[in-house]
């Protein structure tokens, strides 16, 4: 989902800066208060960002497509903390990646936090608070969860380029067609494996800090404790 | 009866069945797809861009010199990822364990 420095003209990159900026400034202000009054949570926030950093950097083969991308791992903390501190946490990597790897860019920053960070956890946390109203199993809701932010990562990516590089003939659609190839597809089985993943982690943390998650108000304290009986 | 087990580690078990299933889907079709370059989705984006006509307007301010240097780098977030969740689980299961009268 990287879009690579350079790539998109100034005036896109101008655009996407001004439309993540009010998503991470209040991110940031979520975060401090977040830091600040539940500091016990810090450490999930920690492991939350910290598996945005171990996903996005595996680049795994996609079978039938034939060719590589890398999960965002962006599922677990837009579940935890809500997507506007997923969206700080994904800028974080985000800058890490764009100076040290040459992968992604300072200039297509906004892009790439709109796709990775906002579009994708916000779709994702809508995704968790439905699942959550119909009382759906919560592991079943944490794999969609992760599943729906990784994919839709894509899809707001090969939206992005489709708007900035219209075909001359035919348009948006036509080269949305052909990024939606690029980006999209590929993603469909590392979407599905991410969301695994994420689902067996939740259970971890159910089983080691299930008291958080109850702050946290993820579950309340009976389904905790349910769950951590449903495993033994 | 399902063995304990089974209820036990269910989503250790899905995980693993699909991973091995992955596995294989990939090895099958790295046969069967012989012209497939297994390049990065991120790397054909750009060349779509480009193929439209269009030339970066900036280059990045350091690029890894190749691409042993680059997986480094990916790999020492990789890295970095794995030892703080690593350190947290290992911290979480300390603390319930010394809690648990001996």
């Amino acid at each position: 989902m990287h879009i690579m420095e350079g790539y998109l003209p100034w005036q896109w990159c101008v655009f996407w800066y001004l439309v993540s900026a009010p998503f991470i400034i209040y991110g940031i202000y979520l975060l401090n208060r977040q830091v600040k009054e539940h500091r016990e949570t810090l450490s999930l926030l920690a492991v939350s960002g910290a598996f945005i950093f171990l996903l996005s950097s595996l680049k795994m083969p996609s079978p039938v497509v034939g060719s590589c991308s890398h999960p965002t791992g962006t599922g677990l903390s837009t579940v935890l903390f809500g997507p506007f501190i997923t969206c700080v946490l994904s800028v974080i990597v985000l800058i890490f990646q764009a100076l040290f790897m040459a992968h992604g860019g300072i200039t297509t920053l906004g892009a790439n936090d709109f796709s990775m960070g906002i579009a994708g956890p916000l779709l994702g946390y809508v995704v968790y608070r439905v699942a959550k109203a119909v009382k759906l199993n919560i592991f079943v809701n944490i794999f969609l969860v992760a599943f729906v932010a990784d994919l839709f990562t894509y899809v707001i990516t090969a939206i992005e380029l489709a708007a900035a590089f219209p075909a001359t003939h035919g348009g948006f659609l036509i080269s949305f067609e052909t990024f939606f190839a690029i980006y999209a597809v590929t993603q469909i089985p590392l979407a599905i494996v991410e969301g695994l993943l994420i689902a067996l982690v939740f259970k971890y943390i159910v089983q080691s800090r299930g008291d958080i998650l109850v702050k946290l108000k993820v579950l309340t304290p009976e389904q905790a404790t349910k769950i951590t009986e449903g495993f033994k | 009866m399902i063995p304990r087990f089974f209820i036990k580690y269910k989503l250790e078990i899905i995980f693993i069945v699909f991973i091995v299933a992955f596995a294989a889907l990939f090895l099958y079709e790295q046969n069967a797809q012989t012209q497939a370059k297994w390049e990065g989705s991120d790397d054909q984006g750009s060349a779509a861009i480009e193929a439209t006509g269009y030339t970066p307007w900036i280059q990045p301010l350091w690029t890894p010199p190749s691409s042993e240097v680059e997986s480094l780098l990916f790999s020492i977030q990789s890295g970095l990822g794995a030892f703080v969740i690593g350190y947290f689980f290992g911290f979480y299961r300390g603390k319930r364990d010394s809690a648990k009268p001996a």
